[in-house]
């Protein structure tokens, strides 16, 4: 297959950071190609310089990114010393590029059919009615359905999965030699994220695309990679076929990235009898909107949800987007009321206390969230953020500062960072303190509401082990809110798979994963990626 | 969406119920008796008494409400004490020239206020960008009457190019229509091109930062496509509303541009009418001036649903 010229040739790329970041380089020396029809995937975790490398293929990296050392060329052409004007002819149509965010890499306000003939537009001087038939015709090969109706929509009118499709129809409409796509199916629901991958893969095939392939999920490698090009802090440090960097990684991290996929396979586990925590009975949440003038439109995001949760247990939500596990989370905090049913906790039912009565047990239920760039305030110190619940409910402001630094260091960082703002911490740190500010408040019941999703790979292991730690510590019950069975397998005691807001299953982790009983989560398990090779 | 049109021009009644009544208590609670204006200064207290008296003011006020009141559901506004013309007259009269102007100044705040924006957001942190930012403070910061009587000075008096003050209907011909309404467009328009400029900076610059403009570039398209289609587009929403917002103003500052202009519409009208305690006249040009707020309100609501397809109502 090498024996033509490569459609991507980069060879000893340096690109430059601005001063005080923490390196001098984002990329360093990095050397590597992607022959015609085939998936070079680049893997590494945040801050490795993956993105960085594909927008400078791309010619779109941020001003103040300059490459200052070697090439990239684009079928032969080298792109580094080519003018603006050469890399805009270039771009959308001998190269493209699809991104990790379907939400938002499309214009909100302007229709599908639109943004994919755009391009047509912008390097083609088709009519009207060719540019529509080619784009119609393109849509249909995505298998989008009804095209005809998707062409006149906008983006907030389909779905996530349909508009990564879109997104691929517009980046292959021209044909494109070379395709990037950077984490594009990162944001997806894993039984979308499996047809997105059968997909591309169906696709460049057809066509004899090469493909850069950026993610940090070695799932995600092994079922789509030709080749895999593994970088640590901007620099390469291994490549090769998928098979062998999979089955015989040479080097230490691609061992560790590797080892620190969580196992499809559940630990085995003793059934817990502590005394009961949590018990949620026809649990339920309707949404409704309109009044007075306006139609009655109602949502049922929930119902007729039966949890039960033991002091020292671990229950696992896992589910897809719009499968209710949030809203069910969500309810069991009470940080919305549910419409329906009771919430034992577990001698009082919490699910319609008024807020005045509730506020006693608000203490007992935390919540960890997903986002921890965005759940910490910006402008409080993290010992304020601390030490904050513990204060409201009376605790002397130096006793709080005293159990936030023990905390602190039981989260594994140094109680001085108290005085530190959160923009000065990791993402992995920053849920460290977010678990700290919530075992401030000595809760019975931890709520982590995909408290790992945002985490690469390795701190993702290193937060499961901490909320594994102190669970054991505290005699924690644990609500684990997720869409990754990978992690649910590893730590849930029992699981409970909800689909279209409503349980489809539920059992000992254990069970679930060896004999599934419903469709649903056989198809969920199906689409886990890199099942093939035992990851 | 008709129904909600429906919904809202219903909800206007009760403001306008609202205002009515609030001028009229207002007026009536005021000092100053028009009778004694209309009359002058050597009229006697029986004359005065029956100029009262023909206007309806001896009338208890409950009374001088409720005639107003039915007057004005049928349409009718009434009569000016002051101008001796209905006041439907008097207003259709004043109404191009404020209208003329309202138009022209925003006219000339949109088309030079958003390009400099979106240059300003494009450019950020360069030398345009803080010169477009200072003249926005500068805009705020100087006075109205200032900037009137510097264009005149420089522009009218110094060069000659323009009238100093003045007003040519347009039926008189545009040529002099628009040469007596420049100046005055370009004072009101000031403050408008700094307000509307600083709000397009900050709004294309947030929309710049967007997933979707690096698709766009991604697919190849150039800058100037970028900014005005992608960008400004999606930066619309609080542009229209700064937008609105302005016209609104706009309409209710016009007393003071067309004093210093001497431009006869509905703002002298309104100066005029107030120094002559013209108690129907001050009523009606109140109540109209509240009506155009509502409707541009209701405006600037229809228009975001032009500029984003994700507001319906």
């Amino acid at each position: 297959m090498n024996a033509e010229q490569p459609v991507l040739e980069i060879t000893g790329l340096s690109i430059s950071l601005p001063g005080g970041g923490d390196r001098k380089h984002a990329v360093e020396d990095v050397s590597f190609s992607v022959a015609p029809g085939e998936i070079v995937c680049v893997v590494g975790e945040s801050g490795s310089g993956k993105s960085v490398t594909a927008f400078s293929v791309m010619g779109l990296l941020a001003k103040v990114l300059k490459p200052v050392a070697g090439s990239i060329r684009l079928e032969g052409e080298d792109l580094l010393s080519a003018t603006p004007q050469r890399l805009r002819a270039l771009r959308g149509d001998r190269m493209a590029m699809i991104f990790q965010e379907p939400m938002t890499a499309l214009n909100p306000v302007l229709t599908i059919g639109d943004q994919i003939e755009e391009v047509l537009r912008i390097h083609t001087e088709l009519g009207p009615e060719e540019r529509r038939a080619r784009v119609i015709d393109m849509m249909a090969s995505m298998r989008l359905p009804d095209p005809e109706r998707i062409h006149a929509s906008y983006p907030h009118q389909i779905s996530g999965g349909q508009r990564q499709r879109v997104m691929i129809a517009a980046a292959l409409v021209l044909d494109p030699a070379l395709l990037i796509a950077d984490e594009p199916t990162t944001a997806l629901d894993v039984t979308t994220q499996a047809q997105i991958l059968k997909l591309i893969k169906e696709l460049q095939g057809r066509r004899g695309t090469g493909v850069l392939f950026i993610t940090h999920d070695f799932g995600v490698v092994a079922e789509i990679a030709d080749r895999v090009v593994v970088m640590e802090q901007g620099r390469v440090v291994e490549q090769g076929p998928a098979e062998q960097v999979l089955k015989a990684p040479q080097h230490p991290y691609t061992r560790m990235l590797i080892a620190a996929v969580p196992s499809l396979k559940p630990a085995l586990r003793q059934p817990m009898t502590g005394p009961m925590a949590l018990e949620t009975i026809g649990l339920g949440k309707t949404y409704r909107s309109g009044g007075l003038f306006q139609k009655q439109r109602s949502v049922v995001a929930a119902s007729q949800v039966d949890i039960k949760l033991r002091r020292g247990e671990t229950v696992g939500i896992v589910g897809e987007s719009g499968s209710g596990k949030t809203t069910v989370a969500r309810c069991v905090a009470r940080l919305m009321p549910p419409s329906e049913g009771a919430i034992l906790v577990p001698d009082i039912d919490i699910a319609m206390l008024p807020e005045r009565r509730l506020r006693p047990y608000r203490r007992k239920i935390q919540v960890v969230f997903q986002d921890p760039f965005r759940s910490l305030n910006p402008r409080r110190t993290v010992g304020d953020s601390i030490i904050e619940g513990p204060v409201n409910f009376g605790l002397a402001p130096a006793q709080a500062l005293e159990r936030a630094r023990g905390l602190m260091s039981l989260v594994g960082l140094q109680p001085q960072a108290l005085d530190r703002y959160p923009h000065q911490f990791s993402g992995g740190q920053r849920q460290r303190i977010a678990i700290a500010r919530a075992l401030a408040m000595e809760p019975e019941i931890l709520i982590a509401d995909e408290a790992v999703s945002a985490l690469d790979v390795s701190v993702q292991r290193q937060v499961l082990n901490l909320l594994a730690d102190v669970q054991e510590k505290f005699n924690l019950a644990i609500l684990f809110i997720t869409h990754d069975l990978r992690v649910a397998a590893q730590i849930c005691d029992r699981i409970v798979v909800m689909e279209k807001g409503v349980i489809v299953e539920q059992g000992p982790t254990g069970a679930v994963f060896s004999a599934p009983a419903h469709a649903y989560t056989k198809a969920l398990i199906e689409a886990a990626p890199g099942k093939s090779f035992g990851l | 969406m008709l129904g909600y049109l429906l919904r809202r021009l219903l909800a206007t009644i009760p403001v306008l119920v609202i205002v009515a009544v609030l001028v009229f208590l207002m007026l009536r609670l005021t000092p100053g008796d028009p009778a004694a204006i209309i009359a002058g200064d050597n009229a006697t207290t029986q004359q005065i008494e029956l100029i009262r008296n023909r206007l309806g003011l001896d009338q208890p006020i409950l009374t001088q409400f409720g005639i107003w009141a039915g007057n004005l559901l049928q349409g009718n506004l009434g009569e000016s004490f002051f101008f001796k013309k209905t006041i439907g007259e008097l207003i259709l009269g004043r109404i191009e020239p404020t209208l003329s102007l309202a138009f022209l100044t925003i006219v000339i705040a949109v088309s030079v206020a958003v390009p400099l924006g979106v240059l300003a957001a494009y450019r950020h942190g360069s030398w345009i960008d803080r010169i477009v930012m200072g003249f926005s403070v500068l805009g705020f910061s100087v006075p109205v009457f200032v900037i009137g009587y510097l264009l005149i000075y420089i522009f009218a008096i110094s060069l000659g190019w323009f009238p100093v003050q003045g007003y040519q209907p347009l039926a008189d011909g545009f040529g002099g229509f628009i040469q007596r309404l420049i100046l005055p467009a370009i004072t009101l328009s000031v403050i408008y091109i700094a307000l509307i400029a600083r709000m397009t900076r900050a709004s294309v610059l947030e929309v710049l930062s967007e997933d979707y403009i690096r698709t766009a570039r991604a697919k190849g398209q150039v800058e100037r496509i970028i900014l005005f289609r992608h960008a400004l587009k999606n930066a619309a929403v609080p542009i229209v509303t700064v937008v609105g917002i302005g016209i609104a103003l706009l309409i209710g500052g016009v007393v003071v541009t067309e004093s210093v202009y001497a431009i006869p519409g509905l703002g002298r009208l309104t100066v005029d009418a107030v120094l002559a305690r013209d108690y129907p006249t001050i009523q009606a040009v109140i109540l109209l001036f509240s009506a155009v707020y509502v409707a541009i309100n209701l405006a600037i609501d229809m228009a975001y649903m032009l500029f984003d397809p994700r507001i319906r109502y």
